[in-house]
């Protein structure tokens, strides 16, 4: 199938009836331009239906793999069917459709950019989080700004903005349970450039976050795991030749 | 308690940690069911320099030889690292079900699409 245009958006959403509608019709009405894909992570409470009757394309996994395992969806889709670029956008109505514009506007000014992230830190603009959240992602942004050398200033976020390269990088290899912080390590490794805009973020419209209070902690601790295996793997995905990263039998 | 069996101790813990995190590395295990074991290892570690915590918990428990207090929490690691794989193995088996039945569903509209189809077809040349 070919791509009738060249730009998607993805809306990864579990459980989102709430907000599904409004992101979606606020994308076809902020972003004309992009066909926009939902990838329903097993919603119990009718996501699906609700964003098919917007008009979006709908693909439904049969049961939930997580925030990592739907973006992947969202790469893997983008890839197949031709997309030259892709952003993501969340589920919960936190970001602006209208927005989109300014990642586009960045990707445009620098064809050498891989992947556009938008920021709610870069100019203080007051987004309501409370101070554990906060706390923790500064502490992300700190470690990574160190490891990438380039300033990260909000390496949890969401809203992204991909071209062919990062989409065909994530498509085969994008990380599991928290995968942003991870991703922009990727993005590193592979010698992919990233940037990060300036935007505004809502608070969410409903629905539950990925990362709940109880388990900000493991959050953390994973993503320090994650960060600090990374750094010591010398190859982080396969190459061409190398053995399958998932392989029925290994030997201990 | 026995250098002998401290170095031992601390020797096995040791390589376990380093094991697991080698794993990680080469993406043979995930960092979601690593995280378990290396706070198992890192506390068989600790308890393993630290030999005047372990005695204050033999003594705590009642345990005479306190290298014995260490097999005895290694064994609860053992008991809560085996829950844990039991119930990632009931959900991969419940997500392989699902997964299975998807698959044969869309077999079997496939099949009927296509047969339709060449229903179709060949109508279609009957008719010229």
């Amino acid at each position: 199938m070919e791509a009738t245009r060249s730009n998607l958006a993805v809306v990864p959403a579990y459980n989102e009836a709430h907000t599904i509608v409004r992101v979606i019709d606020s994308l076809h009405e902020h972003a004309p331009d992009f066909d926009v894909l939902v990838v329903d992570d097993g919603s119990t409470d009718g996501t699906r239906e609700l964003a098919l009757h917007a008009g979006a394309h709908v693909v439904r996994h049969p049961f939930n793999l997580g925030i990592g395992g739907a973006v992947q969806s969202g790469f893997a889709y983008a890839l197949d069917n031709g997309y030259g670029r892709m952003a993501q956008v969340d589920g919960d109505g936190q970001h602006l459709a209208e927005e989109l514009q300014v990642l586009i506007d960045r990707m445009d000014a620098d064809p050498g950019v891989d992947m556009v992230c938008g920021s709610r830190f870069l100019t203080d603009k007051g987004y309501p989080a409370t101070i554990s959240r906060r706390t923790g992602i500064h502490i992300f942004a700190f470690l990574l700004s160190r490891i990438v050398s380039q300033r990260v200033s909000d390496p949890t976020s969401g809203f992204r903005l991909y071209n062919r390269r990062a989409i065909a990088l994530f498509a085969g290899d994008y990380p599991h349970d928290y995968p942003e912080v991870e991703a922009v390590l990727m993005v590193h490794h592979h010698r992919l450039r990233m940037l990060e805009v300036p935007v505004h973020m809502l608070e969410r419209g409903g629905g539950k976050s990925s990362i709940r209070s109880g388990k900000s902690a493991y959050y953390m601790v994973k993503v320090l795991l994650a960060l600090f295996v990374g750094l010591l793997r010398r190859r982080p995905v396969p190459r061409p030749g190398d053995d399958a990263p998932v392989a029925a039998s290994h030997a201990l | 308690m026995d250098t002998k069996i401290q170095i031992l101790a601390i020797v096995a813990s040791g390589g376990m940690l380093l094991v697991i995190l080698e794993m990680v590395r080469q993406r043979r295990l995930l960092e979601r069911y690593a995280l378990l074991w290396l706070f198992s290892a890192l506390v068989l570690l600790a308890l393993a320099v630290w030999r005047d915590f372990l005695e204050t918990i033999a003594n705590t428990i009642g345990i005479i030889y306190p290298p014995n207090a260490l097999f005895v929490i290694a064994f609860g690691f053992v008991l809560v690292l085996l829950l844990h794989f039991s119930i990632a193995v009931s959900r991969l088996a419940d997500q392989s079900k699902v997964l299975a039945q998807r698959v044969a569903l869309l077999e079997e509209r496939q099949n009927r699409a296509e047969a339709e189809r060449s229903e179709a077809e060949a109508e279609e040349v009957l008719e010229r």
